[in-house]
């Protein structure tokens, strides 16, 4: 298998897929939907907020594996942060996935996994739904974000 | 143009075949490339590539104004296309041909043109479960403007139309069945026979999408015995932005104009304006001349090369393909219909289409991954999306065990 395959399907990803972390609904909170049109990918994100802090965070939805694995570990680098911070790191997580491929990866901690997207500009908006899901859960936006 | 001489034995010389697709010479990803994703659109030959050439070069003018030679040229090379498509289609006439942008425009000329003249509040349209979006949104569209109804044929699990359910959505509300030929998504054949028959024992006209047909398989509209008939000509190695409708000549008579402009005229004043006869009515503006003699150059290369032996090759593809991917684990072919053009869709348990496509792609691998602009029928399938090879007359066994080698390195991933 090539590289770039490697660098796309890493073990962190293919786990994450596989199991991903805070697949569940969350009563009582914020939600929005994320929809990705061109190849159907759909998933809800839930969310707790205590003030500005996001307290609780999950997820659930079909998508392929980048989408999945994206939204796992979102879950996991957005807990316990304030929504301000969120926002920050997801810019610079879609600065990190949408750089030329022979840039250095960022070091986002664990969504540097995410760094191989780089060499797939069509997946970008798999890596990218969660993340303008969560945005819009945290506008509290009662809509469907869709990526197109 | 560079014909192919079948090999003899009534067999397709694939390799040559191949030779005139310059666009396969190519390597991606650094492997030869493999493409299977011809039912969202097939390569180009040669010969259309150099037809196309030599109409920019040599013939390019204005139609049925200029009395200049050049555009006495392009107007032959136009009428000569039509001539061309109605022999492919077994149409009655020239007239009954009109040149259109793609079975999409063809489906809305009708909706828009038909469904203006004869559908009210009340009335039904009967599609199928199997159809593309652009043979429900037409229909949609036209219901809301009118107040009329949609009626939708559902079929089995295999992807075969329930024709006894079909019967009975045929009512005296019905005005039109609008079927599709062959399903994208599925690969399967419909019985447009006995569709139409069907229909037309209630007087009801049926239009139907051959989008995914005119490559594979001989089509003869009046053996059919449908009313209109849709395709478009880059999905029969032709140019993207033109395709063809046909029409019965009495139903196209009787309908309205689709738009209105230059060439469909007879005559205009300020107060009143004559209408041109068939097929011009229908042609509103500047066509794509370039692009109906490059789809003519598609037909006679395809005709050429024989379409017999073009559905005779690709049904023995299918039957190989079918069963190397049946032996794949954890592979489940959507769409089995005893009657199946080259289409092999399939969903893997525990790889995303999606990921499935760009690890394909990786090993030079071309297939579509998504919901073929079907998503009532992945809702239908209980799939929000499906992975789909489809093949054409320059596929080969060997491009098939390409997909299956490819497959497995999914698997691995997944694994």
């Amino acid at each position: 298998m090539s590289a770039d395959l490697d660098d796309l399907y890493q073990e962190v990803i293919l786990d994450h897929n596989r199991r991903p972390r805070n697949f569940r609904a969350l009563t009582d909170g914020r939600k929005a939907e994320g929809y990705n049109p061109l190849c159907g990918d759909r998933l809800t994100v839930y969310l707790h907020v205590d003030g500005d802090v996001i307290t609780d965070i999950s997820f659930q939805g079909s998508g392929c594996a980048i989408s999945k694995a994206s939204a796992s570990l979102m879950t996991e680098s957005v807990k316990g942060k304030t929504i301000a911070e969120a926002t920050a790191l997801f810019d610079r997580f879609r600065d990190m996935i949408m750089a030329p491929s022979e840039a250095p990866p960022a070091d986002l901690g664990k969504l540097t996994a995410l760094a191989g997207v780089r060499q797939f500009p069509v997946r970008v908006k798999c890596a990218s739904l969660a993340w303008h899901t969560l945005k819009a859960a945290a506008e509290a936006r009662d809509e469907m974000v869709s990526t197109e | 143009m560079t014909a192919v001489v079948p090999a003899g034995r009534g067999q397709l010389d694939v390799a040559a075949i191949r030779e005139d697709f310059p666009i396969l010479r190519q390597r991606v990803h650094g492997h030869p490339l493999v493409y299977l994703d011809n039912a969202a659109t097939t390569q180009k030959p040669q010969a259309v590539i150099d037809r196309l050439v030599r109409y920019y070069a040599e013939e390019n003018a204005n139609v049925h104004r200029g009395v200049h030679t050049l555009s006495a040229r392009a107007t032959d090379a136009y009428d000569a296309a039509r001539e061309t498509v109605r022999c492919f289609l077994n149409a009655g006439a020239a007239r009954e041909i009109i040149f259109v942008r793609g079975a999409t425009e063809g489906i809305n000329l009708v909706a828009q043109t038909y469904g203006r003249a004869h559908v009210r509040a009340g009335d039904e349209i009967v599609i199928s479960e199997m159809e593309h979006h652009s043979n429900i949104v037409p229909w949609q569209m036209l219901c809301a403007e009118t107040g009329a109804r949609l009626r939708v044929v559902p079929m089995t699990d295999a992807g075969e139309l329930r024709l006894d359910q079909y019967e009975r959505l045929l009512t005296d509300r019905t005005r039109l069945v609008a079927v599709t030929h062959v399903s994208n998504a599925l690969g399967t054949i419909n019985p447009v026979r006995s569709i139409v028959a069907l229909a037309h024992a209630r007087g009801v006209p049926v239009l139907v999408d051959g989008a995914q047909a005119v490559a594979h398989t001989r089509v003869d509209v009046r053996a059919l015995d449908c009313d209109f008939y849709v395709f478009s000509g880059h999905k029969v190695l032709g140019p993207t932005g033109i395709g063809a409708l046909y029409g019965r000549a009495a139903l196209l008579e009787s309908m309205p104009p689709y738009q209105g402009g230059g060439d469909m005229i007879s005559s205009v004043t300020f107060e009143r304006t004559l209408y041109n006869e068939l097929p011009y009515k229908y042609e509103a503006g500047t066509p794509n001349i370039g692009g109906a003699v490059g789809l003519a150059a598609a037909i006679d290369y395809l005709t050429a090369v024989g379409l017999d032996l073009v559905a005779a090759h690709e049904h023995d593809l299918l039957a190989y393909g079918t069963a190397a991917l049946s032996h794949i684990p954890g592979l489940r072919l959507t769409g089995t219909a005893a009657e199946k053009a080259g289409i092999l869709a399939f969903v893997l348990e525990d790889a995303h289409p999606h990921d499935i496509g760009t690890i394909l792609d990786r090993a030079g691998v071309a297939i579509r991954a998504g919901h073929h602009c079907c998503q009532p029928l992945m809702a239908r399938l209980g799939v929000p999306a499906t992975a789909r090879a489809s093949l054409a007359l320059y596929n080969t066994r060997e491009d098939v065990d390409a997909l299956v080698a490819a497959l497995r390195t999914v698997q691995e991933v997944f694994a």
